[in-house]
């Protein structure tokens, strides 16, 4: 698993490319397929085969025009505000992505697979609603406390997590699919319970969080984009400096390369565990944050939505580094906020994106298939790298092919 | 027939159980379930009588009701669980192997009691619990049997939601449009098949890690289905009405009070379920065949060395594992005679797993586990509509408890093959 986590990591930005190049084709081709027009068209394929191509071609490209719009910018619309208004969707989309996927990432340098994004975000919300809607603090107080009970929320979800696996070696890709559910059912029972559901409701959503709890909106009332976007930012710089330049990331990145080797050099490969997994736990609680007091603004059922699985999307993508899971994250947020205005205009699902992001992310983890597509020669890897036997073995495979 | 000339080598590695000195933990959290079910149970039981209906279903003989008295089954039962304990313990200190039937029957007593108190004071149809609770195990038997299959020829199989996903989409369909649901049957193990085809490229082929591969086929299952649910499906709501495959009742079994509407009055997709349980059971432990599955998954370089072909080996055990959990997904629309539904599997996928873990990995165990998953979240159906002193989310909650306390090792100990998620390189 690490040498195939290396082999990732260290594969080439062009193969990430060439992997979100596919999976687009790919998208566009199940969008042509599906089309009424290309299918009727279709019927007479072998008379005239350029009808069902053309319709076809129009169809993926309509959509993918309008996810491009809905994503960056809208000429077509009808104000100047909501002309930009697409990119400031984005940036909200993509903020508790990249929280989220920073602490995927996180782990998984560490060599450990956190599925558990999205029950940590949802232990995190349950904190931050409770301190947002019945602690009534003061302005800018208030805010604080509410994302330091995300972030606490989520960190014991996750702190658990590392325990287990320290203490028991309990395998924390089980505990954590399983926490997810056990946090999915305490929300949805917490919700039925009269300390978080609104008053009167008859159906399981929370009382509003103050406004003093909610993040302040960067940009003015036109826009949902907040001040977490900046925090999550810090976040993922904080994230960069831990890895790369203090001790506790030496540590875990050395535990992560080798637990062996690094419990022989002194280090407490249980101590790693449990502090890298509080640490992811902490930044999905920090996505939860952003998605409940600057997006939804009311604790439901749903409220995580599918960050939790995104998220692991997003630290693939990424590469596990912070700058790489910003800029996945932008991506996937991108598509998701272009998908909203495409199932609009062109009634294309934004189902479709579940397709694209998977697609990319399975190009992503198997670099000998993007080369074997496009024929590319495997990497020559920097002196310095090719130290390490075992990253090579996926390697081999691809030249093998 | 089980140990053939080339297979033998591998067999003490196959089976070579540590022998150690078994922990304490396992009795303690048994003894704490015990004292649990005095206080519950007996102490804080009930003060009526909690009335099972015994008859219904179509059984012949018609039987009266059976009213259990609340505190006092209650401390029959919590004893009985306390004198198990001691069985147990005594056992541990003589350094012997619990017997094989003290848990089990801990764990059925515990259930039983745990059902007293909940139903506490009211009438509850067994029949309709028993049954309605086979009938939601269904998916997770088949979906555990496939981690089974998979994970013991040392692959992780992650990928079981999505199979199931696309085996009752794919079923769903091809019985809508070809007006068979006997077609359709056929057709939810090829797409479960398929999706195992996509996880055994990449797993073994790619060398992709399996967890990253299943999680992520889960993701484009989805995807998939939901965007042509709400494109063609949508479009053409001919090809979204498959006929059902209802329940058909055996001749004589069906007739067995209780027991026969429950287990003998289903749709022929539980008799499959019967039918490859045994299979796999037979199959895995008592052929030549499941030999070299579990030498792959427990040690596949000794298992290459013997002439096994490791990657082969396991490619095959990924597609059969996919054809399984594509079946179970067929027991959502045709076993219950619905149309597919966006995301129907709902994470039954998940507890499938979470069954094949706590059944630890074996055939037997993940179907009393699915069985047991299966029971609780049918309680929960029947419990929402009378009052209860357990909120409905915390038995939908236990199986996912249960798994993580039994990964935790505070429930026994479960061992996954030892090359489980390991991918095998030929040097």
């Amino acid at each position: 698993m690490k040498s195939w986590l290396e082999d990732v990591r260290r594969s080439s930005w062009l193969v990430s490319l060439l992997a979100v190049v596919v999976a687009f084709v790919l998208g566009g081709v199940l969008i042509a397929l599906t089309d009424p027009d290309t299918q009727a068209a279709m019927g007479y394929f072998f008379a005239r085969p350029t009808d069902a191509v053309s319709a076809g071609w129009r169809a993926a490209t309509e959509a993918y025009g309008a996810m491009l719009r809905g994503a960056i910018y809208d000429p077509q619309a009808a104000t100047a505000t909501r002309q930009i208004r697409p990119i400031t969707e984005t940036l909200t989309v993509a903020t508790p992505l990249i929280a989220a996927g920073l602490g995927v990432a996180l782990a998984f340098r560490v060599g450990l697979f956190n599925i558990g994004a999205q029950g940590q975000l949802i232990l995190g919300v349950i904190l931050a609603g409770w301190v947002g809607f019945r602690l009534h603090l003061p302005v800018g107080i208030h805010l604080l406390v509410a994302v330091l009970a995300a972030v606490i929320g989520g960190a014991l979800w996750g702190g658990l997590v590392g325990v287990l696996r320290a203490r028991t070696g309990a395998p924390e890709v089980i505990t954590t699919i399983m926490l997810n559910y056990v946090a999915l059912y305490l929300l949805a029972y917490l919700l039925t319970t009269g300390a978080f559901q609104r008053e009167g409701a008859s159906n399981p959503i929370s009382p509003p969080i103050d406004d003093s709890a909610a993040f302040p909106l960067l940009l003015g009332d036109s826009f949902r984009l907040h001040l977490g976007f900046l925090v999550v930012l810090v976040a993922a710089a904080f994230v960069w400096w831990l890895l790369e330049r203090s001790t506790v990331g030496f540590r875990w990145r050395a535990v992560g390369a080798n637990p062996a080797a690094a419990r022989t050099a002194g280090m407490s490969v249980s101590a790693a565990y449990v502090g890298v997994m509080v640490a992811a736990g902490a930044l999905a609680g920090l996505a939860g944050a952003a998605q409940l007091l600057g997006t939804e603004k009311s604790l439901t059922g749903g409220i995580a939505g599918s960050i939790g699985p995104d998220a692991i999307t997003v630290a693939l993508l990424g590469r596990s580094r912070p700058l790489g899971v910003v800029l996945a994250g932008l991506l996937f947020g991108a598509l998701r906020a272009g998908g909203v205005l495409m199932q609009a205009q062109t009634g294309t699902p934004i189902d479709i994106v579940l397709v694209v992001q998977s697609v990319i992310v399975l190009l992503i983890a198997a670099p000998p298939l993007v080369r074997s597509i496009f024929r590319l020669e495997p990497r020559k890897r920097r002196s310095t790298d090719s130290a390490d036997g075992a990253a090579p073995t996926a390697e081999r495979q691809g030249a093998a092919a | 027939m089980s140990t053939s000339a080339p297979a033998q080598p591998t067999a003490p590695a196959a089976a070579a159980a540590p022998v150690e000195r078994s922990s304490a933990r396992p009795v303690w959290v048994m003894a704490a379930f015990a004292a649990l079910a005095l206080l519950l149970f007996g102490g804080f039981g009930p003060a009526g009588s909690s009335t099972f209906a015994l008859s219904g279903g179509g059984a012949a003989v018609s039987l009266p009701d059976l009213p259990l008295p609340g505190r006092p089954s209650g401390w029959v039962i919590g004893l009985a669980c306390v004198a198990l304990v001691v069985v147990v313990e005594l056992a541990r200190r003589a350094g012997r192997p619990a017997p094989r039937w003290a848990v089990p029957l801990f764990a059925a007593l515990w259930v039983v009691g745990f059902l007293v108190w909940v139903v506490a004071g009211q009438r509850i149809s067994l029949v309709g619990l028993l049954g309605g609770g086979l009938v939601l195990a269904v998916p997770l038997v088949f979906g555990a049997l496939s981690g089974v299959v998979s994970e013991r020829a040392g692959v992780v199989n992650i990928a079981i939601e999505g199979q199931l996903l696309a085996g009752a989409f794919l079923s769903a369909v091809v019985a809508s449009a070809t007006d068979s649901a006997w077609l359709g049957l056929l057709a939810a193990p090829l797409a479960g098949a398929l999706v195992g085809l996509l996880l055994a490229i990449f797993a073994i082929r790619y060398l992709v890690d399996q967890i990253i591969v299943g999680v992520v086929l889960n993701v484009l299952v989805l995807g998939l289905t939901n965007y042509l649910f709400s494109t063609v499906l949508s479009a053409d709501r001919s090809l979204n009405s498959p006929p059902g495959l209802g329940p058909v009742a055996i001749p004589l079994l069906s007739n067995i009070p209780v027991l026969g509407p429950v287990l003998f009055n289903q749709s022929v997709i539980v008799y499959l379920m019967y039918v490859a349980v045994a299979v796999v059971h037979v199959a895995l432990f008592r052929t030549r065949w499941g030999l070299r599955v579990r030498a792959v998954g427990e040690h596949p370089r000794a298992a290459d060395t013997v002439g096994i072909n490791v990657n082969r080996t396991r490619f095959v055990n990924v597609l059969i594992a996919g054809a399984l959990a594509g079946l179970g997904g067929a027991m959502l629309t045709l076993g219950a005679s619905l149309a597919f539904g966006q995301n129907m599997s709902a994470g039954k996928g998940y507890i499938a797993l979470a069954a094949m873990i706590f059944g630890r990995y074996s055939p037997k165990g993940a179907l009393a586990a699915a069985l047991l998953f299966g029971l609780a979240t049918n309680l929960q159906d029947i419990l929402s509509s009378i009052s209860t002193p357990v909120p409905s989310q915390f038995l939908l909650m236990a199986p996912y408890l249960a798994t993580v306390l039994a990964v935790a090792g505070l429930v026994g100990r479960v061992r996954a093959p030892a090359a489980d998620g390991q991918p095998y390189v030929k040097q």
